[in-house]
């Protein structure tokens, strides 16, 4: 028998995933919003990359909150629609989110201040 | 990609013989690979803003990334913007592909699989034309592992360099993996392997992956171009 990894209840796969037409459409509708708006998050993030650098710009730490801000709404879009885990069970979306977010923003805290603290002192 | 979630009480979902998470075996493992590789990416991601806090200079990225293709103009951050749409509609086919997959539409899958391989391929030779513009440098000198050209207040300082390359080549290779997976998946539904199979959840999980590779470029544009 072929080794299957797609295996969901007693053995057997529920292909509870498949779709019929209409709701594919409405699918791709929404598929194409997500695209319009990644493609205008990361529209204005160029035009403000190119006309308000930290050169130029006196509003620079606004410029540089609101970069990382598209960012992370573009990120949630990507893995909610596009990866699906908007739609997955909830267990499943809280046990993959929540402890990799909290791992990561304490490494950035840690090494971020860090960073700042080993410049000042040493430069 | 439809919402047809089964609700079980919870003594049925976690008394044995099923997935409590509603999710397969295959799926599951590719979740754990990413929320790992996550982890990666946000290791050197963060590492980059150590160097930049401690750094007592930073080159600015329109300095150093202005050229395109087959001109001489200095058109900053232009040519990354192209490389970051050509991932993003790669993502965009391949979501296609998956919808294309839930309704065994086999023609739909192969079609949009097929430009998702193309969007990678045309990424990794944008990348390739990027890291030889890179390393021929400027005026100071080819920029390499030992050798800062771009930061004039310090160039002593190679950590700009040395993150370039490691952090976007390390993104690249992830292209390059998944552009082959693609292939080998692409290859399989011209087969009509998962016609036969009843479902198209390969392309599902070799999404993810591909997804992955986006969302990773989406934090190295910010990270590394723009702030």
């Amino acid at each position: 028998m072929e080794n299957r990894d797609d295996l969901l209840v007693n053995d057997s796969y529920a292909p509870m995933v498949n779709h019929s037409e209409e709701e594919g459409k409405a699918i791709r509708k929404k598929i194409w919003k997500v695209t319009a708006l990644l493609s205008i998050l990361t529209t204005l993030e160029i035009i403000m990359g190119i006309y308000l650098s930290s050169r130029s710009s006196d509003l620079w730490v606004v410029v540089k909150w609101s970069f990382i801000i598209m960012t992370l709404v573009k990120a949630f879009y990507i893995v909610m629609e596009f990866m699906h885990l908007g739609h997955e069970n909830k267990s499943l979306r809280r046990y993959i989110i929540i402890p990799y977010l909290i791992f990561i923003a304490y490494m950035i805290y840690l090494i971020v201040m860090e960073g700042f603290k080993v410049g000042n002192g040493y430069s | 990609m439809a919402g047809h979630v089964e609700n079980v009480d919870s003594a049925t979902a976690w008394g044995g013989g099923r997935s409590p998470f509603n999710v397969t075996y295959g799926k599951m493992m590719m979740w754990f690979f990413l929320v790992s590789d996550a982890l990666t990416f946000g290791g050197f991601l963060v590492a980059l803003g150590f160097a930049k806090a401690s750094a007592e200079s930073w080159p600015l990225a329109e300095d150093v990334f202005f050229h395109f293709p087959l001109t001489h103009a200095n058109w900053p951050l232009i040519y990354v913007a192209l490389m970051t749409f050509i991932l993003i509609v790669s993502s965009v086919t391949m979501v296609l592909a998956v919808e294309a997959g839930h309704r065994m539409d086999q023609k739909g899958v192969q079609k949009w699989l097929g430009w998702t391989v193309v969007g990678g391929l045309v990424f990794l030779g944008s990348q390739a034309w990027e890291w030889a513009t890179f390393i021929a440098g400027n005026e100071n000198g080819m920029a390499t592992l030992l050798n800062n050209p771009y930061n004039v207040m310090n160039p002593d300082d190679v950590r700009y360099t040395n993150f370039f390359f490691f952090v976007t080549g390390f993104h690249g290779f992830h292209v390059f993996t998944g552009v082959v997976i693609n292939f080998l998946v692409f290859l399989k539904v011209k087969k009509g392997v998962y016609q036969a199979r009843g479902h198209y959840e390969m392309v599902e999980k070799v999404g993810l992956y591909w997804h992955f590779v986006d969302l990773v470029w989406v934090f190295v544009f910010t990270f590394f171009y723009l702030v």
